[in-house]
């Protein structure tokens, strides 16, 4: 079970942290809502739980709840530029289809 | 679909994300920024230009183009290519005309609307009309760099203004907003929105002095920082000193050196302008630069650069004073000060700055970003994307706000540097008898009288119920919203009769803009007190005589008529004294005269009332 960043997505990641000024890292995770079932999580991490699996990046921790990891093994995090937009891209293996608007999926 | 990266444990649910913008509306640039993954940014269009300048170019064929593309027209088609439009935002007829005067366009009226509209060759527009399309500009480029999946249309913008901005001005930049089609989650002082992105706000507490020197304004404030949150102390400054009158005086110098005498050509005005601004933006980097004028070079300096623009910098130094006098510190109690704006490249001002505050200001933010990088967070946060956010702005009213009342003197309401938002009540009353109606006149200004103050508004309060006078009680509401809008109600409080406006004001302000107006009050001070003295008098022999006139006649038969003849000749002296006398003094004198003779008739009229009441009652029901 593993979870991977693009080289462009851990320099993103790591420039938030540093102007941020605190935390260990980024949460990935789904949570249950959306229009297709499950939607991505993203967030700064200031607090590691007991159960959470973390994956090193060099400058700070990719972390993953258990329950989140087995919709999520085999995903990579990229860091894409559309146009004028920018923003974080999951590229998962596991989903099947995904809501018209995109923010949401299945598996 | 992209994700931007949330605080913990608030991860927006699809189709909840907001997309807000901040927006910094300048004179000579506009700046659009928002908040990605918790961190401000600046948006830039395709060709990575992230300061749009304030253009709008109108085309033969009924096309606008806006910013950069824009700026390509200022040489080649001045008249169709509007500069500095906020200048005359909010502004009048009169303004513009003056104003105008060193602007190459062609001003027209339309009938009642008070208001300048500009001639363009796809028709006429008004300042904000044209101040939309900026906006408009603005917001589609927000569009394109935010719109994701679901979401692509902004959910509200906060658009900053200078502090010193008054209600007209205010509400002409929330009506070009709405024209725009955009949702304004807050207007937002300039000032105060520098202080943001600097993470002031991060500091436990402290004093901040920000510079605001930008193309067309001047501003400074004086906030209060204590428990994260911000108070605004005072603000001051000057709406017609930037960058632009730098320009402009390094032009002047140009033709003086060159005795140039004649008038230049709208194209040559222009040219040399861009020349005067390119010397003085070398100059932030290197010592000395030249400017090519008629086929001869004029060598500018730092020091003849410092010399030129003196008096326009020590007119700045002169509001830091006031705004520090105004807030009752001085200069050492400030702990910071934040430089804003282009314009405080400049060395020399760099320089008056640090030596007035004693230290150096802070000047590592992009000075031309840093408010649309503050007005961004501020809307990150109304938007509703930082819930637990606890960071509240408090601004202030920059100028008093009040009613006329009789004698043509003005009665405040709001004092100046309230903070807002606000609402504030005053009972007034009737001044004849069976008076059913009330002028509400809503001003705007330091002075005593009417006249020296700015009119707002006008309504009249009706269906007051005949009353003798003194006896209605109207209550007056002055409510200020967080934009610094105001909204009036007027309510007679024994018939419950309401009535209320919404400050649309009346763009008719002449040239005296808001500095001047405050500055005035203060040179005025003593003309204020006699003039209020005097009109006060007046008032009060007005009174008098308004109520003498029908005692003497339902009970001129409890006079002689030699008695009588006294009293006539009083009152009329009093009447002459009330139109001629200068002194306050005076009419007080003639009042007087005229309450001794008539002291002996009160009282009998007070027997005769009591009597009359008294007559065919019997002891025990009056003892009851």
């Amino acid at each position: 079970m593993s979870l991977t960043m693009t080289a462009s997505a851990i320099e993103h990641v790591q420039r938030h942290l540093d102007s941020r000024g605190k935390g260990v890292g980024i949460r990935v995770g789904v949570q249950t809502t959306g229009c297709s079932g499950l939607s991505y999580v993203l967030e700064f991490v200031d607090d590691v739980n007991p159960e959470d699996n973390t994956f090193d990046q060099g400058g700070f921790s990719l972390v993953v709840d258990p329950k989140s990891l087995a919709y999520l093994d085999g995903t990579e995090l990229d860091f894409v530029k559309e146009g004028l937009n920018e923003g974080f891209q999951f590229n998962n293996p596991n989903a099947k289809n995904a809501c018209g608007c995109g923010e949401s999926f299945h598996v | 679909m992209l994700l931007q990266i949330s605080e913990p444990g608030q991860s927006a649910k699809p189709h909840e994300r907001k997309l807000a913008i901040g927006i910094d509306l300048g004179t000579s640039n506009s700046v659009v920024a928002t908040v990605r993954s918790g961190e401000p940014v600046v948006l830039a269009d395709e060709q990575d230009n992230s300061i749009c300048p304030s253009l709008v170019h109108y085309t033969a064929e009924g096309g606008v183009v806006v910013g950069q593309a824009a700026s390509e027209k200022l040489l080649s088609d001045p008249a169709n290519t509007i500069n500095s439009i906020k200048r005359l935002m909010g502004r009048g007829v009169e303004d513009s005309a003056s104003l105008g005067q060193s602007l190459p366009y062609t001003f027209t009226e339309k009938e009642g609307s008070g208001v300048p509209y500009i001639s363009t060759v796809a028709g006429e527009f008004s300042p904000i009309e044209i101040s939309s399309e900026i906006l408009k500009h603005l917001a589609a480029l927000g569009e394109r760099s935010l719109s994701s999946g679901s979401a692509s249309e902004l959910d509200g913008a906060v658009i900053t203004v200078p502090a010193y901005f008054d209600e007209a001005q205010r509400q002409a930049t929330k009506d070009a907003a709405t024209l725009a089609g955009l949702k304004v989650l807050r207007l937002l002082n300039e000032p105060t929105a520098a202080a943001v992105a600097y993470g002031l706000d991060k500091q436990a507490e402290g004093l901040i002095a920000v510079y605001d020197l930008g193309g067309g304004t001047f501003d400074v404030s004086i906030l209060r920082l204590s428990k994260g949150v911000f108070e605004v102390l005072s603000t001051g400054g000057d709406s017609a000193l930037g960058g632009d009158d730098f320009d402009q005086a390094i032009v002047d110098w140009v033709l003086n050196e060159s005795a140039h005498a004649k008038t230049l050509e709208p194209v040559e005005q222009r040219a040399l302008l861009l020349k005067a601004r390119d010397a003085k933006e070398q100059l932030a980097g290197s010592h000395s630069t030249t400017i090519e004028f008629n086929n001869q070079l004029f060598e500018l300096n730092r020091e003849t650069l410092a010399e030129v623009l003196q008096p326009l910098i020590s007119r700045s130094i002169k509001s830091c004073r006031r705004a520090l006098r105004d807030a009752d510190i001085s200069a050492e109690d400030v702990d910071n000060v934040v430089l804003v704006g282009g314009s405080t490249r400049t060395l020399a001002v760099r320089e008056a700055v640090a030596n007035l505050f004693g230290q150096e200001p802070l000047s590592d933010l992009d000075p031309d970003r840093v408010v649309a990088l503050g007005a961004a967070i501020q809307a990150d946060i109304l938007v509703g994307n930082k819930p637990d956010s606890d960071m509240l702005l408090l601004d202030v009213i920059p100028l008093s706000l009040g009613i006329e009342t009789m004698g043509g003197l003005v009665e405040q309401i709001i004092s100046r540097n309230t903070a807002i938002p606000v609402a504030k009540a005053q009972e007034f009353t009737t001044f004849k008898d069976g008076q059913t109606a009330m002028a509400v006149h809503v001003l705007q200004g330091e002075r005593d009288l009417v006249s020296a103050c700015r009119s707002l508004a006008r309504f009249e309060l009706r269906g007051i119920p005949p009353m003798v006078a003194g006896a209605a009680k109207i209550r007056v509401v002055f409510q200020v919203d967080a934009d610094g809008l105001l909204m009036v109600s007027a309510e007679e409080l024994t018939s419950g009769v309401k009535t209320s406006v919404d400050i649309k004001p009346s763009y008719g302000l002449a040239d005296d803009d808001i500095s001047r107006m405050l500055q005035d009050s203060f040179s005025h001070a003593k003309d204020d007190m006699k003039a209020r003295a005097l009109r006060e008098q007046q008032v009060e022999a007005e009174r008098v005589l308004e109520a003498l006139v029908p005692a003497l006649e339902a009970d001129g038969d409890l006079l002689s008529e030699q008695e009588r003849q006294t009293i006539v000749q009083a009152m009329e002296a009093l009447l002459q004294t009330r139109q001629s006398a200068e002194s306050p003094r005076d009419i007080e004198a003639a009042i007087e005269v005229v309450a001794q003779c008539t002291d002996d008739f009160a009282a009998r009229r007070m027997d005769r009332s009591i009597k009359s009441a008294l007559a065919g009652q019997n002891l025990d029901d009056i003892d009851s």
